[in-house]
Protein backbone atom coordinates (compact mmCIF):
# COMPACT_ATOMS: atom_id res chain seq x y z
CA UNK A 1 0.00 0.00 0.00
CA UNK A 2 1.55 3.42 -0.82
CA UNK A 3 1.80 5.67 2.01
CA UNK A 4 -1.14 7.51 3.60
CA UNK A 5 -2.16 9.40 6.51
CA UNK A 6 -4.45 9.25 8.95
CA UNK A 7 -6.86 11.30 11.24
CA UNK A 8 -9.76 10.11 13.68
CA UNK A 9 -12.17 12.99 13.70
CA UNK A 10 -14.75 13.33 16.57
CA UNK A 11 -17.27 15.49 15.32
CA UNK A 12 -19.06 15.64 11.76
CA UNK A 13 -17.27 19.36 11.81
CA UNK A 14 -13.94 17.77 12.32
CA UNK A 15 -14.77 15.05 9.48
CA UNK A 16 -16.15 17.87 7.12
CA UNK A 17 -12.83 19.90 7.42
CA UNK A 18 -10.41 17.67 7.14
CA UNK A 19 -12.13 15.99 3.70
CA UNK A 20 -12.66 19.40 2.23
CA UNK A 21 -9.46 20.52 3.24
CA UNK A 22 -7.82 17.79 1.81
CA UNK A 23 -10.07 17.59 -1.55
CA UNK A 24 -9.72 14.91 -3.67
CA UNK A 25 -6.84 13.60 -2.17
CA UNK A 26 -9.03 12.27 1.09
CA UNK A 27 -11.05 9.11 1.60
CA UNK A 28 -13.86 8.94 4.43
CA UNK A 29 -13.72 5.67 5.94
CA UNK A 30 -15.76 3.37 8.51
CA UNK A 31 -15.51 -0.27 8.92
CA UNK A 32 -12.78 0.13 6.14
CA UNK A 33 -13.70 -3.71 4.26
CA UNK A 34 -14.12 -1.66 0.80
CA UNK A 35 -11.51 1.12 1.20
CA UNK A 36 -8.86 -1.00 3.03
CA UNK A 37 -8.87 -3.44 -0.23
CA UNK A 38 -9.40 -0.70 -2.66
CA UNK A 39 -6.41 0.82 -1.20
CA UNK A 40 -4.02 -2.18 -1.22
CA UNK A 41 -5.40 -3.05 -4.57
CA UNK A 42 -4.14 0.03 -6.15
CA UNK A 43 -7.72 1.24 -6.97
CA UNK A 44 -7.65 4.81 -5.27
CA UNK A 45 -4.14 6.08 -6.07
CA UNK A 46 -4.73 10.01 -5.42
CA UNK A 47 -5.67 9.10 -1.84
CA UNK A 48 -2.99 10.32 0.33
CA UNK A 49 -5.38 10.85 4.19
CA UNK A 50 -7.95 8.29 5.31
CA UNK A 51 -10.33 10.33 7.62
CA UNK A 52 -11.58 7.44 9.85
CA UNK A 53 -15.40 8.57 10.67
CA UNK A 54 -16.26 5.78 12.86
CA UNK A 55 -15.40 7.59 15.78
CA UNK A 56 -17.61 10.66 15.65
CA UNK A 57 -20.86 10.06 17.80
CA UNK A 58 -23.92 10.66 15.30
CA UNK A 59 -22.72 8.07 12.97
CA UNK A 60 -23.09 5.64 15.54
CA UNK A 61 -26.46 6.23 16.01
CA UNK A 62 -28.94 3.96 16.55
CA UNK A 63 -32.24 5.75 17.67
CA UNK A 64 -36.08 4.24 17.66
CA UNK A 65 -39.10 6.63 17.52
CA UNK A 66 -42.05 5.54 17.28
CA UNK A 67 -43.65 8.10 15.31
CA UNK A 68 -40.28 9.26 13.67
CA UNK A 69 -38.64 6.00 12.42
CA UNK A 70 -35.22 5.01 12.63
CA UNK A 71 -32.09 7.23 12.39
CA UNK A 72 -29.01 4.46 11.70
CA UNK A 73 -25.73 6.32 11.68
CA UNK A 74 -23.53 5.79 8.69
CA UNK A 75 -21.27 3.96 10.67
CA UNK A 76 -22.59 1.32 12.83
CA UNK A 77 -21.63 -2.19 12.09
CA UNK A 78 -23.98 -4.96 11.13
CA UNK A 79 -23.43 -7.35 13.92
CA UNK A 80 -25.08 -4.15 15.50
CA UNK A 81 -27.73 -4.23 13.57
CA UNK A 82 -28.70 -8.42 13.74
CA UNK A 83 -28.20 -7.90 17.65
CA UNK A 84 -30.71 -5.07 17.86
CA UNK A 85 -34.45 -6.55 18.72
CA UNK A 86 -36.07 -3.22 18.04
CA UNK A 87 -35.09 -2.97 14.65
CA UNK A 88 -35.68 -6.72 14.51
CA UNK A 89 -39.45 -6.38 15.48
CA UNK A 90 -39.49 -3.54 13.35
CA UNK A 91 -37.30 -3.62 9.88
CA UNK A 92 -36.67 -7.38 9.46
CA UNK A 93 -35.45 -6.54 6.03
CA UNK A 94 -32.60 -4.28 7.14
CA UNK A 95 -31.77 -7.72 9.52
CA UNK A 96 -31.76 -10.23 6.31
CA UNK A 97 -29.19 -7.53 4.65
CA UNK A 98 -26.82 -6.92 7.71
CA UNK A 99 -26.90 -10.94 8.21
CA UNK A 100 -25.73 -11.62 5.11
CA UNK A 101 -23.17 -8.91 3.74
CA UNK A 102 -19.90 -10.67 3.99
CA UNK A 103 -18.95 -13.11 6.91
CA UNK A 104 -18.69 -12.62 10.78
CA UNK A 105 -15.43 -11.05 10.64
CA UNK A 106 -16.93 -8.33 7.93
CA UNK A 107 -19.90 -8.24 9.91
CA UNK A 108 -17.86 -6.51 12.96
CA UNK A 109 -16.82 -4.12 10.89
CA UNK A 110 -18.97 -3.12 7.79
CA UNK A 111 -21.50 -0.80 8.06
CA UNK A 112 -24.96 -0.19 5.77
CA UNK A 113 -23.49 3.31 5.40
CA UNK A 114 -20.24 2.29 4.24
CA UNK A 115 -22.02 -0.13 1.59
CA UNK A 116 -24.04 2.13 0.53
CA UNK A 117 -21.40 5.11 -0.13
CA UNK A 118 -18.99 1.94 -1.74
CA UNK A 119 -21.76 2.48 -4.48
CA UNK A 120 -21.21 -1.23 -5.97
CA UNK A 121 -24.21 -2.52 -8.51
CA UNK A 122 -24.12 -5.56 -5.86
CA UNK A 123 -24.29 -3.89 -2.51
CA UNK A 124 -26.63 -6.27 -0.96
CA UNK A 125 -27.91 -3.58 1.70
CA UNK A 126 -28.91 -0.87 -0.76
CA UNK A 127 -32.31 -2.28 -2.54
CA UNK A 128 -34.11 -3.28 0.86
CA UNK A 129 -32.91 0.19 1.98
CA UNK A 130 -34.53 1.96 -0.95
CA UNK A 131 -38.12 -0.52 -0.63
CA UNK A 132 -37.71 1.23 3.35
CA UNK A 133 -37.92 4.47 1.89
CA UNK A 134 -34.94 5.32 3.67
CA UNK A 135 -33.10 8.86 3.47
CA UNK A 136 -29.16 9.53 3.46
CA UNK A 137 -28.52 12.30 5.61
CA UNK A 138 -25.57 14.01 4.56
CA UNK A 139 -23.04 17.20 6.05
CA UNK A 140 -20.61 18.81 3.96
CA UNK A 141 -18.97 22.33 3.96
CA UNK A 142 -22.34 24.08 3.00
CA UNK A 143 -24.28 22.50 5.89
CA UNK A 144 -26.62 19.74 5.80
CA UNK A 145 -28.74 17.85 3.57
CA UNK A 146 -30.94 15.19 2.48
CA UNK A 147 -31.45 13.06 -0.57
CA UNK A 148 -33.54 9.53 -0.74
CA UNK A 149 -31.70 6.64 -1.20
CA UNK A 150 -33.05 5.66 -4.84
CA UNK A 151 -31.08 8.93 -5.80
CA UNK A 152 -28.21 8.37 -3.96
CA UNK A 153 -25.75 5.85 -6.10
CA UNK A 154 -25.37 7.62 -9.58
CA UNK A 155 -22.88 5.35 -11.60
CA UNK A 156 -20.43 2.30 -11.09
CA UNK A 157 -18.82 3.27 -7.62
CA UNK A 158 -20.18 6.50 -7.75
CA UNK A 159 -22.65 8.61 -5.56
CA UNK A 160 -24.08 12.05 -5.13
CA UNK A 161 -21.50 12.98 -2.42
CA UNK A 162 -19.35 15.96 -2.96
CA UNK A 163 -15.93 16.89 -1.97
CA UNK A 164 -15.70 17.33 1.76
CA UNK A 165 -19.20 15.61 2.11
CA UNK A 166 -19.82 12.61 4.62
CA UNK A 167 -22.71 10.34 4.73
CA UNK A 168 -23.72 10.81 8.52
CA UNK A 169 -26.92 8.68 8.92
CA UNK A 170 -29.67 6.66 7.16
CA UNK A 171 -33.16 7.60 8.26
CA UNK A 172 -36.31 5.38 7.49
CA UNK A 173 -39.71 6.14 8.85
CA UNK A 174 -41.37 4.36 11.32
CA UNK A 175 -43.67 1.21 9.64
CA UNK A 176 -47.02 1.43 8.98
CA UNK A 177 -49.27 -1.54 10.36
CA UNK A 178 -49.11 -4.18 8.38
CA UNK A 179 -46.06 -3.71 6.39
CA UNK A 180 -43.33 -5.82 6.16
CA UNK A 181 -40.08 -6.14 3.77
CA UNK A 182 -37.25 -8.32 2.83
CA UNK A 183 -33.85 -8.77 0.88
CA UNK A 184 -33.26 -11.95 -1.16
CA UNK A 185 -30.01 -12.30 -3.47
CA UNK A 186 -29.01 -15.30 -5.44
CA UNK A 187 -25.27 -16.50 -5.32
CA UNK A 188 -24.24 -19.78 -5.98
CA UNK A 189 -22.47 -21.25 -2.67
CA UNK A 190 -24.81 -20.40 0.48
CA UNK A 191 -22.79 -17.40 2.00
CA UNK A 192 -19.68 -15.03 1.41
CA UNK A 193 -19.91 -14.40 -2.21
CA UNK A 194 -21.13 -11.45 -4.74
CA UNK A 195 -25.05 -11.48 -5.38
CA UNK A 196 -25.79 -12.82 -9.43
CA UNK A 197 -28.89 -10.72 -8.78
CA UNK A 198 -30.44 -9.08 -5.49
CA UNK A 199 -33.92 -7.54 -5.02
CA UNK A 200 -35.21 -5.68 -1.92
CA UNK A 201 -39.17 -5.14 -1.44
CA UNK A 202 -41.39 -3.88 1.04
CA UNK A 203 -45.11 -3.92 1.28
CA UNK A 204 -48.13 -2.49 3.28
CA UNK A 205 -51.12 -4.79 3.29
CA UNK A 206 -54.79 -3.50 3.55
CA UNK A 207 -58.01 -5.67 3.90
CA UNK A 208 -55.56 -8.50 2.05
CA UNK A 209 -54.79 -6.43 -0.75
CA UNK A 210 -51.63 -4.40 -1.66
CA UNK A 211 -51.99 -1.06 -0.33
CA UNK A 212 -48.70 0.15 -1.45
CA UNK A 213 -45.14 -1.74 -2.75
CA UNK A 214 -41.25 -0.63 -3.25
CA UNK A 215 -39.30 -3.46 -5.43
CA UNK A 216 -35.71 -2.33 -5.56
CA UNK A 217 -32.81 -4.64 -8.04
CA UNK A 218 -29.36 -5.17 -7.28
CA UNK A 219 -26.64 -6.49 -9.76
CA UNK A 220 -28.70 -5.81 -12.86
CA UNK A 221 -27.70 -2.14 -13.71
CA UNK A 222 -24.80 0.08 -13.26
CA UNK A 223 -26.24 1.31 -9.93
CA UNK A 224 -29.25 -0.29 -7.47
CA UNK A 225 -32.55 -0.38 -9.50
CA UNK A 226 -35.41 1.41 -7.55
CA UNK A 227 -38.13 -0.25 -10.24
CA UNK A 228 -41.69 2.15 -9.48
CA UNK A 229 -43.67 0.87 -11.99
CA UNK A 230 -43.99 -2.48 -9.30
CA UNK A 231 -45.72 -0.73 -6.70
CA UNK A 232 -47.70 1.36 -9.42
CA UNK A 233 -48.92 -1.46 -11.02
CA UNK A 234 -49.83 -3.57 -8.04
CA UNK A 235 -51.14 -1.11 -5.46
CA UNK A 236 -54.90 -2.13 -4.92
CA UNK A 237 -54.46 -5.91 -6.33
CA UNK A 238 -55.08 -8.86 -4.09
CA UNK A 239 -51.82 -10.06 -2.64
CA UNK A 240 -51.88 -13.30 -4.36
CA UNK A 241 -49.64 -15.43 -7.11
CA UNK A 242 -50.92 -13.10 -9.88
CA UNK A 243 -50.09 -10.14 -8.51
CA UNK A 244 -46.37 -11.58 -7.85
CA UNK A 245 -45.94 -12.37 -11.58
CA UNK A 246 -47.08 -8.85 -12.69
CA UNK A 247 -44.60 -7.82 -10.32
CA UNK A 248 -41.91 -10.23 -11.56
CA UNK A 249 -42.45 -9.70 -14.89
CA UNK A 250 -41.74 -5.89 -14.71
CA UNK A 251 -38.76 -6.70 -12.92
CA UNK A 252 -37.98 -8.88 -15.46
CA UNK A 253 -38.56 -5.98 -18.05
CA UNK A 254 -36.43 -3.29 -16.00
CA UNK A 255 -33.45 -5.13 -15.36
CA UNK A 256 -30.15 -3.89 -17.58
CA UNK A 257 -28.13 -6.78 -16.61
CA UNK A 258 -24.94 -7.65 -18.42
CA UNK A 259 -23.23 -10.83 -19.03
CA UNK A 260 -20.08 -11.48 -16.75
CA UNK A 261 -18.46 -14.65 -15.03
CA UNK A 262 -21.18 -14.62 -12.31
CA UNK A 263 -24.33 -14.82 -14.90
CA UNK A 264 -26.16 -13.94 -18.26
CA UNK A 265 -28.29 -11.41 -19.12
CA UNK A 266 -31.09 -13.69 -19.49
CA UNK A 267 -29.89 -15.90 -16.73
CA UNK A 268 -29.85 -12.57 -14.62
CA UNK A 269 -33.57 -11.34 -15.90
CA UNK A 270 -34.96 -14.64 -15.06
CA UNK A 271 -33.43 -14.16 -11.60
CA UNK A 272 -35.13 -10.94 -11.01
CA UNK A 273 -38.36 -12.33 -11.90
CA UNK A 274 -38.21 -15.45 -9.50
CA UNK A 275 -36.38 -13.49 -7.11
CA UNK A 276 -39.05 -10.57 -6.69
CA UNK A 277 -41.97 -12.71 -6.64
CA UNK A 278 -40.25 -14.71 -3.59
CA UNK A 279 -39.25 -11.49 -1.95
CA UNK A 280 -42.59 -9.83 -2.05
CA UNK A 281 -43.79 -12.97 -0.69
CA UNK A 282 -42.07 -12.81 2.16
CA UNK A 283 -42.26 -9.72 2.60
CA UNK A 284 -46.42 -10.10 2.73
CA UNK A 285 -46.02 -13.24 5.16
CA UNK A 286 -43.98 -10.68 7.38
CA UNK A 287 -46.92 -7.54 6.83
CA UNK A 288 -49.33 -10.53 8.22
CA UNK A 289 -47.53 -11.53 11.18
CA UNK A 290 -46.67 -7.69 12.16
CA UNK B 1 7.98 11.18 4.97
CA UNK B 2 5.68 11.36 7.98
CA UNK B 3 6.59 10.02 11.34
CA UNK B 4 4.96 6.91 12.56
CA UNK B 5 2.00 6.62 14.93
CA UNK B 6 2.40 5.64 18.79
CA UNK B 7 0.07 3.02 19.33
CA UNK B 8 -1.49 1.59 22.92
CA UNK B 9 -3.37 -1.77 22.73
CA UNK B 10 -4.24 -4.41 24.86
CA UNK B 11 -3.18 -7.82 23.49
CA UNK B 12 -3.36 -11.01 25.25
CA UNK B 13 -4.26 -9.34 28.93
CA UNK B 14 -1.02 -7.42 28.80
CA UNK B 15 -0.59 -4.02 27.38
CA UNK B 16 1.26 -3.43 24.00
CA UNK B 17 2.73 -0.28 22.52
CA UNK B 18 3.87 -0.42 19.33
CA UNK B 19 5.23 2.20 16.47
CA UNK B 20 3.75 1.40 12.91
CA UNK B 21 2.78 3.45 9.85
CA UNK B 22 -1.16 4.38 8.95
CA UNK B 23 -0.80 2.06 6.33
CA UNK B 24 0.38 -0.91 8.36
CA UNK B 25 -2.41 -3.14 8.72
CA UNK B 26 -3.29 -4.75 12.24
CA UNK B 27 -2.06 -7.78 10.94
CA UNK B 28 1.42 -6.46 9.76
CA UNK B 29 1.90 -4.74 13.31
CA UNK B 30 1.09 -7.54 15.28
CA UNK B 31 3.28 -10.29 12.51
CA UNK B 32 6.52 -7.89 12.17
CA UNK B 33 6.44 -5.08 14.67
CA UNK B 34 5.53 -6.98 17.97
CA UNK B 35 6.46 -10.14 16.68
CA UNK B 36 3.25 -12.44 17.14
CA UNK B 37 3.53 -14.42 14.16
CA UNK B 38 0.14 -17.14 15.34
CA UNK B 39 -1.80 -14.63 13.40
CA UNK B 40 -1.42 -15.52 9.43
CA UNK B 41 -1.72 -13.99 6.06
CA UNK B 42 -3.59 -15.79 3.91
CA UNK B 43 -5.25 -13.82 1.25
CA UNK B 44 -5.00 -9.62 3.05
CA UNK B 45 -8.28 -8.99 1.45
CA UNK B 46 -10.80 -10.35 4.02
CA UNK B 47 -11.58 -13.36 1.95
CA UNK B 48 -9.95 -16.19 3.52
CA UNK B 49 -10.22 -15.21 7.44
CA UNK B 50 -6.65 -16.63 8.62
CA UNK B 51 -6.12 -13.35 9.98
CA UNK B 52 -8.59 -13.68 12.36
CA UNK B 53 -8.39 -12.16 15.68
CA UNK B 54 -10.81 -10.36 18.38
CA UNK B 55 -10.56 -6.73 18.89
CA UNK B 56 -12.95 -5.69 21.97
CA UNK B 57 -14.65 -8.87 21.78
CA UNK B 58 -15.72 -9.18 18.32
CA UNK B 59 -13.62 -11.54 15.26
CA UNK B 60 -12.33 -8.93 12.54
CA UNK B 61 -9.53 -9.81 9.62
CA UNK B 62 -6.49 -8.09 10.93
CA UNK B 63 -5.66 -7.45 7.60
CA UNK B 64 -8.76 -5.24 6.94
CA UNK B 65 -7.96 -3.14 10.18
CA UNK B 66 -5.44 -0.54 9.76
CA UNK B 67 -2.76 -0.81 12.96
CA UNK B 68 -3.42 2.99 14.32
CA UNK B 69 -7.53 1.60 14.31
CA UNK B 70 -6.18 -0.57 17.31
CA UNK B 71 -5.40 2.61 19.91
CA UNK B 72 -6.96 1.81 23.04
CA UNK B 73 -8.40 -1.06 22.10
CA UNK B 74 -8.22 -5.25 23.49
CA UNK B 75 -7.16 -7.54 20.97
CA UNK B 76 -7.32 -11.56 21.25
CA UNK B 77 -4.87 -13.52 19.27
CA UNK B 78 -4.14 -17.36 18.85
CA UNK B 79 -1.21 -16.96 21.08
CA UNK B 80 -3.95 -15.64 24.19
CA UNK B 81 -6.31 -18.68 23.59
CA UNK B 82 -4.35 -21.44 25.50
CA UNK B 83 -4.01 -20.82 29.22
CA UNK B 84 -0.49 -21.08 29.32
CA UNK B 85 0.36 -24.51 28.53
CA UNK B 86 -3.04 -25.87 28.93
CA UNK B 87 -4.74 -26.12 25.34
CA UNK B 88 -8.20 -24.21 24.98
CA UNK B 89 -10.78 -26.99 24.75
CA UNK B 90 -11.31 -25.65 20.76
CA UNK B 91 -7.14 -26.20 20.39
CA UNK B 92 -8.20 -29.79 22.09
CA UNK B 93 -10.70 -30.71 19.99
CA UNK B 94 -9.12 -29.47 16.68
CA UNK B 95 -6.37 -31.80 17.34
CA UNK B 96 -8.48 -34.99 18.63
CA UNK B 97 -10.64 -34.72 15.81
CA UNK B 98 -7.59 -34.23 13.27
CA UNK B 99 -9.29 -30.93 11.78
CA UNK B 100 -6.52 -29.48 10.71
CA UNK B 101 -3.72 -30.63 7.68
CA UNK B 102 -1.19 -27.72 6.49
CA UNK B 103 -2.03 -25.76 9.47
CA UNK B 104 -1.67 -22.36 7.87
CA UNK B 105 -5.93 -21.93 8.46
CA UNK B 106 -5.92 -23.29 11.90
CA UNK B 107 -5.33 -20.22 14.11
CA UNK B 108 -7.84 -18.27 12.23
CA UNK B 109 -10.70 -20.85 12.32
CA UNK B 110 -9.62 -21.80 16.13
CA UNK B 111 -9.57 -18.03 17.38
CA UNK B 112 -13.28 -17.60 15.07
CA UNK B 113 -14.96 -20.60 16.67
CA UNK B 114 -14.05 -20.01 20.35
CA UNK B 115 -16.02 -16.70 19.76
CA UNK B 116 -18.70 -18.56 18.54
CA UNK B 117 -18.65 -20.59 21.66
CA UNK B 118 -18.72 -17.55 23.55
CA UNK B 119 -21.89 -16.17 21.66
CA UNK B 120 -24.04 -19.52 20.77
CA UNK B 121 -22.41 -22.36 23.57
CA UNK B 122 -24.25 -24.97 21.65
CA UNK B 123 -24.29 -23.92 18.12
CA UNK B 124 -26.19 -26.37 15.28
CA UNK B 125 -24.03 -27.40 12.47
CA UNK B 126 -25.70 -24.64 10.16
CA UNK B 127 -24.62 -22.13 12.71
CA UNK B 128 -21.27 -23.47 12.87
CA UNK B 129 -21.08 -23.55 9.19
CA UNK B 130 -22.05 -19.38 8.41
CA UNK B 131 -20.10 -18.53 11.55
CA UNK B 132 -17.55 -19.82 10.09
CA UNK B 133 -18.23 -18.98 6.38
CA UNK B 134 -15.20 -16.23 6.89
CA UNK B 135 -12.57 -19.02 7.14
CA UNK B 136 -11.38 -20.79 3.93
CA UNK B 137 -9.64 -24.21 4.82
CA UNK B 138 -8.72 -25.67 1.52
CA UNK B 139 -7.30 -29.09 3.08
CA UNK B 140 -10.02 -30.18 5.72
CA UNK B 141 -13.08 -29.92 3.27
CA UNK B 142 -14.93 -28.24 6.84
CA UNK B 143 -16.24 -31.55 7.90
CA UNK B 144 -13.43 -32.47 10.43
CA UNK B 145 -13.43 -28.66 11.13
CA UNK B 146 -17.17 -28.80 12.12
CA UNK B 147 -17.18 -32.35 13.93
CA UNK B 148 -13.77 -30.51 16.24
CA UNK B 149 -16.27 -27.47 16.84
CA UNK B 150 -19.23 -29.74 17.97
CA UNK B 151 -17.27 -31.51 20.18
CA UNK B 152 -15.55 -28.53 21.59
CA UNK B 153 -18.84 -27.41 22.49
CA UNK B 154 -20.07 -30.42 24.58
CA UNK B 155 -17.22 -30.22 26.27
CA UNK B 156 -16.93 -26.90 27.53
Amino acid sequence: MHWIDYASPHSVREAVDLLNEAGAGARPMAGGTDVLVQLRANALPGVELVVDIKNVPELNEITMDPELGLTLGAAVPCYKIYGNQAIERAYPGLIDAASLIGGTQIQGRASLGGNLCNAAPSGDSIPVMIALSGVARIAGPNGEREVPLEDFCTGVRQTVLQQGEILVALHFPAPQANAGANYMRFIPRNEMDIAVAGVGSSVVLENGNIKSARVSLASVAPTPLYVKEIGDAIAGKPANEETLQIAGQIAKDAAKPITDMRGTIEYRRHLCDVLTRRSLQIAIDRAKES
Amino acid sequence: MPAKTYVQTIINGEHVDFLCEPRQSLLECLRDVIGLTGTKEGCNDGNCGACTVSMDGRIVTSCLVLGVEAEGKEITTIEGIANGSELHQVQQSFLENAALQCGICTPGFIVSSVALLEQIPHPSEHQIRFWLANNLCRCTGYDKIVRAVQDAATKM
